[in-house]
């Protein structure tokens, strides 16, 4: 799998904003490559599985804890602890997609987001303010790319796997929806948001040791206004995994947090872009 | 002989590029008598460039994929975990690994001047601490050597008299060559070696074990430490060692082999299969390429199989020693 980096310029000719992009594919060696072209050994449900029992599932699920305290850059740990102890909110989520008509919709047909199957000549002729272009825009804002998202190893159900890659796609498009950058703050006001939404314990975990991390002159706004904003949308919003992002593109932002019951954000957190990467 | 195994080497070479640049459809039993009517000590290299190649299966852990695929996998488990592959070893076997390459250097018991080839070495663990071993035997002579000077004996002092204008004879410097067919290993342990300050000595190629880049009889010591189990001809191997040493040269295996005791077995089968994974995956972020290593080692011959294989290839005195209740064995046999 080829690792795109995406790298945006915009250049501002007059009143025209005009997009270039530079593709820039670096061919990162995919770690299980190697072995996935033959997979009689495993009982595989769906490629790049690897089925593990309940003693490996919690050695997994410690190991990648502390991995993941340790250095929290290291996204595939975050990524195995959200996979190994998820079981239970992936299942009640699915329920939820389920019971939602959209939801089913996503479920049966599937969709990946990927700058592959993203049409971004397109989504830069949008309009402003709509959906597509808003989130190119965040892009490119925090040099982000859809494609640097693991790929799921540990559910050991296809369904559930899918819901998982899911939320993990759908998250740059909730900074999109909840207009937070990446930095630390933006990430800690997303993981709030999705702990109420979607119960994930390893988003619980973000949200209570994300704030440590916080500056206090940042801690204030979280507490009084970002966070009790990020709860309160956890709950009354519909279940942002249900949505068929990719056929509302052209949909206006206001439009769509509108129909998701989402307040816009009661503060503008800038883009540092100098601060810390995007974090899962 | 040497003429012998030779020309065996080059028309080998020679047969391998006519299969590859031909059909693969090569009757067999045409290539195996071009190869027999010239050497005929060489029929078991037949195998190697016979039509079956794609065709004939090994194992690769527990799956099985054609002997061509196999070279190329193990290379690219080593690949990706060169970086981590001290930190894992010392995690995996919490530590015990630093006391087994030990325990390979006191069976050995190198003397100054002796010259070393660690095939499938890497990482460099068992050149590092051959040179060590060495150069602290120098010092013990040095040392003795000054002690003696300051009685000397009649002896010693009448032939300083004798011979006043006599260079001093160099003592042979001990080498050791680290032979590898990965260089994502060969990195990681020149960068080892550089930080720990060991330059002189020590050299570093890139070889296949199965095709060494070496001439005949070149070196007192082979070993191979945890490393001829991902070898896809064992045999190969092995006479390929036969085929460097000198006359008198040691052949030493370290390697994984068979536990005896049931119990044991249990609790190690357990560990492995359990937690070596699980290590993988959070210390090195690859789960499948540690599957393959535990796997593999399953897969490799016990402690008198491999003995067998190695007096096949025609070495004498072998012999066997159990570390740790036989989760590892040392193997040693001599060319005489």
């Amino acid at each position: 799998m080829a690792l795109l980096r995406g790298v945006l310029t915009i250049s501002r000719q007059g009143q025209t904003n005009r997009v270039s992009f530079v593709h820039e594919v670096v061919c990162v060696r995919q770690q299980h490559s190697h072995v996935d072209s033959s997979d009689s050994q495993y009982d595989r449900l769906y490629p790049g599985h690897i089925p593990t029992n309940p003693i490996q599932k919690v050695l997994l699920a410690v190991g990648s804890g502390v991995a993941a305290l340790q250095n929290p850059y290291r996204h595939d740990m975050v990524a195995v602890l959200g996979e190994t102890t998820g079981h239970q909110a992936l299942t009640a989520l699915r329920d939820r997609m389920k019971g939602d008509p959209e939801g089913c919709t996503v479920l049966t047909e599937r969709p990946r987001i990927r700058l592959s199957t993203l049409d971004l000549s397109k989504m830069a002729s949008l309009p402003d303010k709509s959906f597509g272009r808003e989130y190119l825009r965040f892009l490119e804002e925090n040099r982000v790319t859809p494609d640097s998202r693991a790929d799921v190893k540990f559910v050991d159900n296809e369904e559930l796997a899918y819901v998982m890659q899911r939320y993990r796609e759908v998250h740059d498009l909730l900074h999109t929806l909840l207009g937070m950058p990446t930095n630390l703050l933006g990430e800690v006001a997303v993981k709030w948001f999705e702990a109420v939404q979607t119960g994930l314990p390893m988003c619980f975990l973000g949200a209570v040791l994300g704030p440590l991390r916080l500056s206090s002159s940042r801690l204030g706004p979280l507490v009084t206004s970002l966070g009790p904003w990020a709860v309160r949308n956890g709950r009354q919003a519909r279940c942002v995994l249900s949505i068929f992002y990719e056929r509302r593109w052209e949909q206006s932002l206001e439009n769509l947090r509108q129909e998701l019951n989402i307040e816009p954000p009661p503060l503008t957190v800038m883009a540092t872009i100098q601060k810390a990467p995007s974090q899962s | 002989m040497k003429f012998r195994f030779n020309m065996a080497a080059s028309i080998r070479f020679l047969v391998r590029r006519m299969v590859r640049d031909y059909s693969r459809n090569i009757n067999c039993s045409v290539s195996c008598q071009i190869v027999r009517s010239s050497c005929p000590l060489n029929l078991s290299a037949c195998r190697c460039f016979s039509d079956n190649a794609e065709n004939k299966t090994t194992h690769f852990g527990f799956e099985t994929v054609p002997e061509g695929e196999k070279t190329e996998r193990v290379y690219k488990v080593f690949e990706s975990v060169a970086q981590k592959y001290d930190l894992m070893n010392d995690a995996m076997s919490l530590g015990v690994h630093r006391l087994w390459k030990d325990m390979l250097l006191h069976v050995m018991n190198p003397q100054p001047g002796m010259r070393l080839l660690d095939v499938a070495g890497g990482t460099g663990d068992i050149s590092f601490r051959f040179l060590d071993y060495v150069r602290s035997q120098e010092e013990r002579v040095a040392r003795r050597v000054a002690q003696a000077n300051q009685t000397p004996s009649w002896q010693e002092i009448s032939t300083s008299y004798a011979a006043p204008g006599q260079e001093e004879v160099e003592p042979r410097r001990s080498r050791a060559i680290v032979c590898d067919i990965n260089k994502e290993m060969l990195k990681v342990g020149q960068q080892k070696a550089d930080r720990m300050g060991l330059t002189s000595g020590l050299s570093w190629v890139v070889g296949n074990a199965e095709e060494l880049p070496f001439d005949d009889d070149q070196f007192d010591v082979y070993t191979v430490a945890f490393g001829i189990r991902n070898v896809t001809h064992i045999d190969l191997a092995l006479q390929e060692a036969f085929r460097v040493l000198k006359p008198g040269g040691r052949f030493i295996c370290l390697e994984f082999s068979k536990v005896a005791n049931p119990l044991l077995s249990q609790l190690y089968n357990a560990y492995s299969f359990q937690v070596i994974p699980v290590l993988g995956e959070v210390i090195a972020g690859d789960w499948k390429s540690y599957q393959y290593l535990v796997e593999s080692i399953r897969k490799f011959p016990d402690q008198e199989t491999f003995k067998g294989m190695i007096e096949d290839a025609g070495f004498f005195s072998v012999r066997y020693h159990n570390l740790t209740g036989g989760v590892v064995a040392i193997h040693s046999g001599f060319k005489l």
